[in-house]
């Protein structure tokens, strides 16, 4: 299952680990098969039901641990050096601890082969969570999968945690101490910030330009894992996660390395765009969210990829290091065609930006999948609008799943400029944009529902956006 | 401190078949598959397997020992095909090897030479061609012909109901270890193993004696491995025969998806005929069954579906009759609820239809058409302790279910854009297995000297706490804690000829004969303890929390003493005790007779709320009435009937599986299949009918495992009430699961077809 390569060293629960394995090969294989942690299960390979899922700490600035929620199968062990990595083992006390006890006193376990990732997630919830808010602690473990349960008992079970603990009552540098106090980590966490400094370091290697680059690698270890566990591999790290969104120059410019928990969580993207939180947490689960990363999603160019649809409605810009000179691409040009992109083997991402939209404006982010949450969209669609004196002065729809690229609407969006926002409009709007798209029918419908599901979405963006100028009636009745 | 499953589950600790230990040298094996759904073999070529390094050996079916036939139920199933492949995916080969990895592609780069033939996926095409598994079977009752003049009200249509996969999250998966004189002890994730030793048994040619298998539980099951883990176990030990190695198999999800079957989708033919009132005089329908290529349980699936088709209702006319159709696509297989849900989806539908006609709502005819006590089923037998009207009264008092559709009803004049729907689904779900001659089990109980106890029984735990249950009957008998009780286990050298765990039966047939056994050592302990206390009236002695009384009052006498002394003075302790549930038979020649124990009942009411620009939907809420008996574990009945809930949900609305024109499976992961997370699963809230009584029923509990599945059945009809809020003219068309797209399609679609 491996090729020889340098050894990778890392925490493993308790245990100081320097595993050969190969830098491809995903922490799922290595826990099970290396080291016999059978707590952890395997059950789908495709970060898509969290009964692999693990903790992730690094150790940040002030020797603080941070700790996050990742899928072990599409976690390659190149992505781990010098962390610690904690499975249901490394969890487990002497005694059941308090999310444990409550799993079992209010029925959230049946067959409880997905049990273990459950507890791990609200772990990571009680870690990280600025307060106990039950909603929130249901989105940390949206990403699991029960078949058994309906989930009502595990309901019960976070409802009953998040009154007996109350996260707002415990500073984030603090937690770790507090989550020791009330027995959901064991004392060893204490001293992890000693053990994981005196893991030997490692140089990272340079980069190999032939190496296959692996960002948050949740696309590409679904798509290929064979072909990965044994080819070189060049890891892309981000400089500095800090500032990984930033303003500049009336611009808002974003690393490529940035993860979708980044971009959700970012305040001058929040400050933006207010339904971002609600809308990221639709389109991926918190595990996936710690690792995908917006140049990842971009150069994935998936025809329905939600982060390409959402950018190209802002118009965004990328940034391309070349060996010679950077080279700004605008992300509506960057798409050529289905799984193609403007981008050359010797390139790199660097960062996307923005123009910053001038006030008043109007975005919204629109998709619609067979299921709500966590799902491929069938169609979704972001509009960015902004209006002067009542008239449209800039306009950027995109759409994702009607073509084979995501999709900018340049022919409905040099329709609506200079227009003002009426339902005639909006209508004529609608329907040049049929006149752009190319859906093909497939398993996530077909071409006639996502032609009909693309009109209802601008619809809804418009319907969202200007409440008070449009009548839902008008549209509905001369569709 | 012996932990409970649910508290080895919750610290990883509990293992699961995968899970076990094996050693460095442990080979894997892997089957090279069909490319084509039907074909005659001309050539398999399996030497470019062998220029994979780590290959260790190639099986086909020339190097079975035994007979090529996995088939339990029909002899229509071989382990590797030989002349002919039947669907896409059928096993040609086995590929053995040092790891998974080169296993899977090694067996990829087998080359099989076919003459491709044509093939047929649907189950009317199959019917018309005359492909079968079975003829016809027709249940009926009355004179439907002559009652159609009578009816003031006939309505005729069709229905359609999905395949469902089952999405257990432990994937299918076995280990075989060789053992001396040609033995083998296989641990294999299976609900039956009793039927998977008789078909390594057969496969091997060796007798069952020589093949021990056990299940120490399941990471779910849902029925998709009483019939369908046997391949796996039969591959695992065929290698293991023949390399005299540890050879395990284990299955990744997309392979899991597209070798295995899923629950039967259905086609249907219905016509209802009603008086004024809204009474149903005559019932007629008529159901293809889409059985796949083999006939796996298809018939037996098929008899619950022609059981079930009259649901919770007296219907004093009726003809059903039903047929497995042979297509080509993988063998479908049991799933929760075995045939009953897809058959009582028809009869929803024709009453949808036909109160649509009348211009009331569904839940007037559901009312008036309840069965009530005394009232025979179309196939003879007579409904007892029926709970149809009180579990619906229930309903309907306890949550305001009238009221709730006048809130409803102003909901949905008040907002343009957001439609409400509620709907009600009365179930009534016969327990026993319909083939009478599987209602038998054992078991094997031994009281060790420290007064610790051991229960050997046929039950496989998948989730459902049938061991939870049976320690708990067994604790309760003897009088002792929970915790000096251990259920072992399911193996097949302890427990002969085992019924597979299914058909919501584990916990009465199991817990029934685990309960004989205890009365039976309790016996001859109390008879001990009689005379050790000098003589006394045998009746007079008690155990009660862990100590001998007398009239109620604690003697000198412990359960650990008492067993000590059972032991210096050589009584039994052990028994193996065998129980048959009583008063069942079948006439097939009639379809007339008593096939069920008993009856389980319940009423749910679904709500949905629907988005009626983008078509997307909520469920809200769903509200139960169950009867349950008296329960044996509220927890563990409460989060089976959850559970149900959540997958007769997902079968009726997000869950859809897709075949492209040559029988490949489209949703072949879990990207592509959805099944319900936690945000889909709505509140739920479940109230067990007050003192429910059931003589012939585990100590007067009922089974749980299925009959909840079909409560889901009313998402569909909710769904359907809140387009028609939005879109009055709309006709369903009565084809699930109603997805996202057919709710916008429906909403939104330009003609109006008056079906």
């Amino acid at each position: 299952m491996s090729v020889a390569s340098e050894a990778v060293p890392f925490l493993l629960n308790r245990d100081k680990i320097e595993e050969k394995a190969g830098p491809g090969v995903v922490l799922l294989d290595i826990i099970r098969r290396v080291h016999h942690l059978t707590g952890t299960k395997e059950a789908c390979r495709e970060g898509d039901c969290g009964a692999c899922m693990v903790l992730l700490g690094t150790p940040e600035a002030s020797s603080r641990m941070r700790y996050v929620p990742v899928n072990s199968c599409l976690l390659p062990l190149g992505a781990v050096a010098g962390c610690h990595l904690v499975t249901i083992e490394g969890i487990n006390g002497p005694e059941l601890n308090p999310i444990q006890q409550m799993l079992v006193a209010q029925g959230g376990i049946q067959c409880g082969f997905c049990t273990p990732g459950f507890v791990i997630a609200l772990t990571a919830f009680f870690l990280n969570s600025i307060n106990s808010d039950a909603a929130a602690a249901m989105d940390a473990v949206a990403g699991n999968l029960c078949r058994c349960t309906g989930y009502a008992g595990i309901k019960r079970t976070i409802q009953a945690l998040c009154s007996r603990f109350d996260l707002s009552g415990s500073p984030q540098e603090n937690r770790i101490r507090d989550c020791i106090d009330w027995h959901l980590l064991p004392r060893y966490f204490a001293s992890i910030p000693e053990k994981l400094a005196s893991l030997p370091r490692i140089k990272p290697a340079p980069g190999d330009s032939d190496a296959v680059r692996v960002a948050g690698g949740t696309d590409l270890f679904v798509q290929k894992p064979e072909i990965l566990c044994s080819a070189p591999l060049n890891f892309l790290r981000p400089e500095n996660s800090a500032e990984c969104v930033r303003l500049q120059d009336g611009r808002c410019i974003i690393d490529a390395a940035t993860t979708i928990e980044q971009l959700r969580t970012s305040q001058a993207l929040q400050n933006l765009f207010p339904a971002i939180d609600e809308d990221f947490r639709r389109i991926c689960c918190a595990p996936i969210r710690q690792r995908a990363t917006v140049g990842g999603n971009l150069f994935n160019a998936s025809p329905i990829a939600d982060l390409a649809v959402f950018f190209l409605a802002l118009d965004a810009r990328l940034h391309i290091d070349g060996p010679m000179q950077e080279r700004p691409v605008r992300l509506r040009d960057f798409f050529k065609a289905y799984k193609q992109i403007d981008c050359g083997p010797d390139e790199l991402l660097r960062e996307i930006s923005l123009a910053l939209p001038e006030p008043p404006f109007g975005f919204s982010f629109e998709k619609v999948s067979k299921r709500t949450y966590l799902d491929i969209a069938s169609v979704n669609s972001a509009l960015l609008i902004e209006l002067s004196n009542g008239v449209i002065q800039k306009v950027c729809l995109s759409a994702g799943g009607v073509a084979p690229i995501p999709l900018y609407l340049n022919s409905t969006c040099e329709f609506l400029l200079g227009k003002a926002v009426r339902e005639e409009v909006v209508l004529e709007a609608a329907r040049v944009a049929q006149s752009e798209i190319a859906p093909i029918s497939d398993i996530r419908g077909t071409a006639d529902y996502k032609g009909l599901l693309l009109r209802q979405l601008i619809f809804a963006h418009f319907l969202k956006l200007f409440p008070e100028q449009l009548c839902w009636e008008a549209l509905h009745e001369t569709a | 401190m012996k932990l409970r499953d649910a508290e080895l589950h919750a610290q990883g600790a509990s293992q699961f078949t995968d899970d076990l230990l094996h050693p460095e040298g442990t080979l894997a094996v892997y089957p090279a598959v069909s490319s084509i759904a039907r074909g005659i073999i001309e050539k398999i070529d399996t030497e470019p397997a062998f220029a994979h390094v780590g290959v260790i050996a190639v099986f086909t079916a020339a190097d079975i020992p035994g007979v090529n036939q996995i088939g339990n139920f029909s002899a229509d199933e071989v382990l590797l095909a030989e002349k002919e492949v039947v669907y896409l995916g059928q096993p040609i080969a086995l590929v053995v090897a040092e790891t998974g990895e080169i296993a899977r592609q090694a067996a990829a780069s087998v080359v099989v030479d076919y003459q491709s033939l044509p093939a047929v996926f649907d189950a009317r095409t199959a019917d018309k061609m005359g492909l079968h598994i079975a003829p016809r079977r027709l249940f009926s009752c009355g004179d439907v012909e002559a009652a159609w003049a009578g009816c003031d009200l006939i309505v005729e249509g069709s229905a359609v109901t999905g395949a469902q996969e089952h999405m257990y999250l432990e994937t299918q998966n076995a280990i075989a270890y060789p053992l001396e004189n040609n033995g083998l002890r296989v641990f294999s994730a299976t609900q039956s193993p009793g039927g998977t030793q008789r078909s390594i048994a057969r496969v091997l040619g060796l007798p069952m004696h020589a093949v021990e298998v056990d299940v120490v539980r399941l990471g779910g099951g849902f029925g998709g491995k009483e019939e369908q883990a046997t391949a796996f176990a039969v591959m695992a030990a065929l290698a293991s025969h023949h390399l005299q190695r540890i050879v395990k198999i284990s299955l990744r999800r997309d392979e899991d998806y597209r070798l295995t079957g899923k629950r039967h989708p259905y086609e249907a033919d219905f016509k209802i005929g009603l008086d004024r009132s809204g009474k149903i005089l005559a019932y007629r329908a008529d159901f293809f069954q889409n059985a796949g290529a083999i006939a796996d349980l298809s018939p037996p699936i098929l008899e619950r579906s022609l059981f079930h088709a009259g649901n919770s209702y007296f219907i004093p006319n009726m003809q059903v009759s039903a047929v497995s159709c042979r297509t080509n696509l993988p063998p479908n297989t049991a799933f929760r609820g075995f045939g009953g849900p897809q058959a009582m989806y028809v009869l929803e539908s024709a009453i949808f239809k036909a109160a649509d006609k009348m211009g009331v709502d569904a839940s007037r005819i559901q009312e008036v058409n309840l069965l009530r006590e005394g009232q025979h089923f179309y196939y003879g037998m007579q409904a007892r302790r029926c709970m149809a009207t009180a579990c619906w009264r229930e309903a309907q008092s306890r949550f305001a279910l009238q009221q709730r559709q006048l809130e409803i009803d102003a909901f949905n004049a008040a907002h343009k854009l957001e439609k409400k729907g509620i709907a009600i689904m009365p179930i009534c779900f016969g327990i026993s297995f319909t083939s009478t001659f599987l209602n038998q089990a054992d078991a094997l109980l031994h009281v060790y000297g420290d007064g610790s106890v051991s229960v050997s029984c046929g039950a496989v735990e998948m989730g459902q706490g049938v061991k939870q249950k049976i320690g708990q009957v067994v604790s309760v008998v003897f009088g002792i804690d929970e915790q000096r009780v251990k259920v072992e286990s399911t193996n097949t050298t302890r427990i002969a000829n085992m019924s597979p765990t299914a058909a919501s039966t584990g916990a009465d047939l199991n817990g029934q004969a685990a309960r004989l056994a205890a009365l039976q050592i309790k016996q001859r302990l109390i008879d001990l303890a009689a005379a050790r206390l000098g003589g006394v009236d045998a009746s007079e002695i008690t155990f009660e929390r862990e100590q001998v009384c007398r009239q109620g009052q604690p003697t000198e006498l412990s359960w650990n003493r008492l067993v000590s002394l059972a032991y210096l003075s050589r009584t039994a302790l052990s028994a193996e005790v065998h129980y048959a549930t009583p008063e069942l038979f079948f006439d097939r020649t009639k379809e007339q007779g008593q096939p069920f124990a008993y009856h389980v009942y319940g009423c749910a009411a679904v709500e949905v709320t629907l988005d009626c620009l983008r078509g997307r939907y909520r469920i809200d809420s769903v509200k139960v009435v169950h009867d349950d008996g008296q329960p044996l574990d509220v927890m563990v009945d409460c989060g089976q009937i959850e559970g149900g809930i959540v997958q007769g949900l997902g079968w009726m609305t997000l869950e859809e599986v897709l075949f492209d024109d040559s029988g490949r499976l489209l949703t072949d992961n879990l990207t592509a299949y959805k099944i319900p997370d936690m945000h889909f699963a709505p509140d739920i809230d479940v109230h067990f009918l007050a003192s429910a009584t059931n003589p012939p029923g585990l100590m007067h509990s009922k089974a749980v495992g299925e009959p909840p599945l079909m409560y889901g059945i009313a998402a569909y009809f909710a769904l359907c009430k809140a387009i028609r809020a939005f879109i009055p003219a709309w006709q369903p068309d009565f084809r699930a699961p109603m997805t996202p797209e057919k709710v916008l399609l429906a909403l939104y679609q330009k003609q109006h077809p008056d079906a």
